[in-house]
């Protein structure tokens, strides 16, 4: 080994890196193609083809060692491999999770040895691995300059340091290999940072703590650390940067380069119907029509009622209101709560008043409703609407809760928003978005200045079947209503 | 003869200058004569040890392979959150120095292992029901539920040192100290037995690079009826290589001992492990939203409650079952056939009578079912929203609805 290594960094020297040489001395080493010899100095890089010639030869001069799978403990011969986290083909540098292994009741996480490619599984999923036997094979990149442990490969593994040291001769530093590609990719010179591991060994959190003094970049958590009895902070070097980092973010230029790489997903599940039915409503000539409402007397109203709900158990919001003020309103307009059949040859109007109320959940927007408004009262619906939510934040809502739907209310303004232009949920043929409540001064009927409770709504209709003015009427008839909640008493059924 | 002494410190190193002060070694303690000076001598020597030096002292007759330890416990009752721990704990520690032990205890919940298959453990809907939760630990073995009556004990140590059957001796040594007419024993499945009949602890362990956790439940009184009912799977025609649990009749040891809780059992194993493992009996709490202390540890709570790693981390399978579906006068068989993998359809058939629905329609639906999760929750959503595109025609409607009722059952 000790004549390998002293012709690698003679040669290194010449500027030449001769393979054909390890071919005679490590004859435990197989190479794909050894005709091609990967000779070059400085002078034939001129041409190209002996460029691309020197582009292969490197590749293939990568050695091949075969990682065996080590031992368990307690006497365990064989496992069975559950999952794969590397696919042939993979880069994958030491440490890194290759495997999962599962071996009565003990599932084992396989990590490299090695910086390399996968070049090979030896076993697919479910199938039983034995222990001592080649587990994957790894091609070790030679131009980087790494001494992996050949001897690991006949000895049995996990009985030994996995730092690599002192095979190099000449070399005072100790660290890993990746602790040396760390540094190198940083442009820091192992000499100048102080180990803290074993035998003065460099290891990772040197190099960041190096970094960190340098840059005064925030640093991930030392790997290392310990839970203190009492309690105490620990007194790991990282600790104070970390806390200046969490009073005020410190814009630093980073040395290392962060490459954010752009995620692609499939459009699957709800996210596919969700496609469809946008582009489906994409066909409906949609019309807006908003407006302000003044809801003083309402806010009022719900303020005295709030706690007479609560003895019975139930949440009074406004929302309530709203649909049963929609719900007269479609009386008086039965052409908002139709149905316009796909060839446009038929109207249908609905006769149950199914109001949709727009949800919004962690998959997205969901629209259940409330059956039948025109015979509930407002604590009926409220009772209901609680059920919906409930279910709806449990992710427990059933079909029968999602389909049927006549008119839909989208009450946006509990996350924000005045006036949005809202698009129609097919079958449907009109939605309401309702903004948030905001206190603005408005001007009474003496011409004083008055404290107003102001909500925004923005109407949209199918103009195939509904006109402007039909829209306008019901707005205003919805308006008043809730304007002036006593005068829905006159028409409550 | 000479006695060693290897000596360990968390973080001061007052002790060692005290000791040293000492004109007399422990090395010396064997030879004096006189038991009282002897046992002054030794005494002295522990009272002038800072708290946190541990020490270790290799005992004449047997090599003991006890080294420092460290018991902790958790205050939440978050099974997720604990969870978390053990992996913050196995990722983060050095155990080189000290073994730790970790106590802790859940609000009602059903806990897999690694490598298994939700739907065939345990009764999915039943949990959404009753609002218990669904966790997918990182070690292998089978699948538990656990309350606020089952204690889980993690032994961590290095990879070098996992020892699961010296740990459930442990615990049995404690249980017969603390109750020594209790028949309790370790099979060699790492599972114990109380009257050698009823299963009362479980065990599973998860092994990394440098370092391994061996858990373990004990049954103190929790609630055999949940705990049955949970554990049924109602799901027929599943298919899979994913590890089975092998179901056993269990018992509470508050069953055959009135006297016992929770509380009572979590100090006496501490006790015994403080022992063994010659530390002070002192437990100390952590909490496991203290980001400071564990930093990192909010992920990977997180990622512990993704559908990702609780369903979507379910190994390959396959639903092959007959729907009967009664519709009007009739019932109709259905058969239907999905392959999952990642929790994902890939692949799904659905032999239904012809023309029974659109061709179209149907068509529609096997493209939106494949790739969408194996979930109600998101199959319901799926199919409602894809229902708006639909001719508005009742009886399209009514069995659309049957159909899609029919096939969420299955999830």
């Amino acid at each position: 080994m000790a004549a390998v290594t002293a012709l690698r960094s003679s040669c290194r020297a010449a500027g030449r890196l001769v393979c054909i040489h390890r071919v005679r001395s490590c004859s435990s080493i197989r190479f794909i193609k050894s005709k091609y010899v990967c000779v070059f100095d400085k002078s034939a890089l001129k041409f190209s083809h002996q460029q691309r010639l020197f582009r292969t030869s490197a590749v293939s001069c990568g050695q091949i060692v075969q990682f065996k799978l080590s031992d368990i403990g307690e006497g365990i011969t064989e496992v069975t491999v559950k999952e794969w986290y590397v696919k042939e083909g993979d880069s994958v540098s030491q440490f890194d999770s290759i495997c999962e292994v599962q071996s009565d009741k003990a599932s084992v996480t396989i990590t490299s040895r090695y910086d390399g490619v996968i070049r090979k599984l030896h076993y697919s999923i479910d199938e039983i691995a034995f222990v001592g036997k080649p587990l994957v094979d790894i091609e070790i990149d030679a131009s980087k300059g790494v001494a992996p442990e050949e001897d690991v490969v006949e000895t049995p593994p996990m009985s030994h340091e996995e730092h690599t040291h002192q095979e190099i001769k000449g070399h005072k530093t100790l660290a890993t290999p990746a602790v040396r590609r760390l540094a190198m990719e940083n442009n820091i010179k192992l000499s100048e940072v102080v180990g803290t591991g074993k035998d003065n060994r460099i290891l990772k959190e040197d190099i960041l703590n190096y970094l960190a003094k340098q840059t005064g970049a925030i640093l991930p958590p030392s790997p290392k650390a310990e839970i203190v009895p009492p309690l105490r902070k620990t007194e790991a070097v990282p600790a104070a940067p970390k806390d200046k980092a969490r009073k005020i973010p410190v814009p630093v230029s980073r040395p290392i380069v962060f490459s954010g790489k752009d995620k692609t997903e499939p459009v699957t599940g709800f996210q596919k119907a969700m496609v469809k039915t946008m582009s489906a409503a994409l066909k409906i000539p949609h019309f807006g029509y908003c407006d302000e409402i003044d809801l003083t007397q309402l806010v009022q109203l719900r303020e005295e009622l709030k706690p007479l709900a609560e003895i019975r158990g139930v949440k009074l919001s406004f929302m309530p209101f709203f649909i049963k003020a929609a719900s007269l309103g479609l009386l008086q307009y039965p052409i908002l709560n139709a149905s316009l059949d796909e060839n446009c040859q038929n109207v249908t109007y609905k006769a149950s008043h199914n109001i949709g109320v727009a949800m919004d959940t962690e998959q997205g927007l969901i629209v259940p409703n409330v059956k039948n408004v025109q015979v509930c009262s407002v604590f009926d619906i409220a009772v209901e609407l609680n059920r919906l939510q409930s279910l709806g934040s449990a992710g427990q809502l059933g079909t029968s809760d999602l389909t049927g739907g006549t008119f839909t209310l989208s009450n946006i303004g509990t996350i924000g928003g005045t006036y949005t232009k809202p698009v129609i949920l097919p079958p449907e043929v009109a939605i309401g978005a309702l903004g948030k409540i905001q206190v603005l001064p408005r001007f009474n009927g003496k011409g004083e200045v008055f404290k107003a409770q102001i909500m925004n709504v923005s109407w949209s209709a199918d103009h195939r079947i509904i006109d402007g003015a039909t829209m306008a009427r019901f707005s205003n008839l919805w308006k008043s209503y809730l304007e002036n909640p006593a005068s829905m008493l006159l028409d409550l059924k | 003869m000479t006695v060693s002494c290897h000596w360990h410190f968390s973080f001061v190193t007052k002790a060692r200058c005290a000791l040293a002060a000492f004109s007399i070694s422990r090395a010396d303690v064997p030879s004096i004569r006189y038991p009282i000076i002897k046992n002054m001598v030794l005494q002295s020597l522990k009272n002038c040890l800072w708290p946190f030096c541990i020490l270790r002292v290799p005992k004449a007759c047997f090599r003991s392979t006890a080294s420092g330890g460290l018991i902790i416990q958790s205050v939440s009752n978050d099974v997720y959150q604990n969870l978390a721990v053990e992996d913050w704990i196995h990722d983060h520690m050095d155990l080189e120095k000290q073994h730790i032990l970790f106590l802790w205890r859940n609000s009602p919940a059903v806990v897999i292992g690694r490598h298994q298959n939700p739907w065939q453990e345990c009764n999915l809907r039943l949990l959404r029901q009753k609002n218990i939760k669904l966790a997918r630990r990182r070690s292998g073995g089978g699948t538990v539920y656990h309350d606020l009556g089952n204690i889980n004990l993690t032994f961590f140590t290095t990879r070098k040192k996992y020892q699961r059957m010296e740990n459930l001796k442990l615990v049995v040594k404690a249980l017969k100290a603390l109750r020594p007419q209790l028949d309790v024993h370790v099979t060699d499945r790492y599972d114990i037995l109380l009257d050698r009949q009823y299963k009362i602890s479980g065990t599973a362990a998860k092994l990394g690079r440098t370092s391994a956790y061996h858990h373990c439940t004990l049954l103190c009184n929790a609630d055999k009826f949940v705990l049955s009912s949970v554990l049924k799977s109602p799901y027929k025609g599943l298919k899979s290589n994913a590890t089975p649990s092998v179901p056993a009749s269990v018992k509470n040891l508050f069953e055959e001992d009135p006297s016992l809780t929770s509380e009572i059992l979590l100090d006496a194993i501490a006790k015994e492990y403080a022992t063994q493992h010659q530390i002070d009996h002192h437990i100390t709490l952590i909490n496991p939203a203290d980001e400071t202390l564990l930093p990192g540890i909010s992920n990977k709570t997180e990622e512990l409650q993704t559908w990702e790693w609780v369903y979507g981390k379910t190994p390959k399978f396959s639903v092959s079952t007959c729907l009967n579906m009664a519709y009007k006068d009739s019932v109709l068989d259905v058969k239907i056939n999905m392959d999952v993998k990642n929790g994902r359809i890939e692949v799904c058939n659905i032999d239904l009578p012809e023309h029974w629905l659109p061709p179209g329609l149907y068509s529609e639906l096997i493209k939106s079912l494949t790739g969408s999760k194996f979930c109600p929750n998101e199959t319901t959503t799926l199919v409602t929203t894809l229902l708006r595109v639909c001719p508005q025609d009742d009886e399209l409607h009514s069995r659309w609805n049957l159909l899609c009722d029919n096939m969420i059952m299955l999830m």
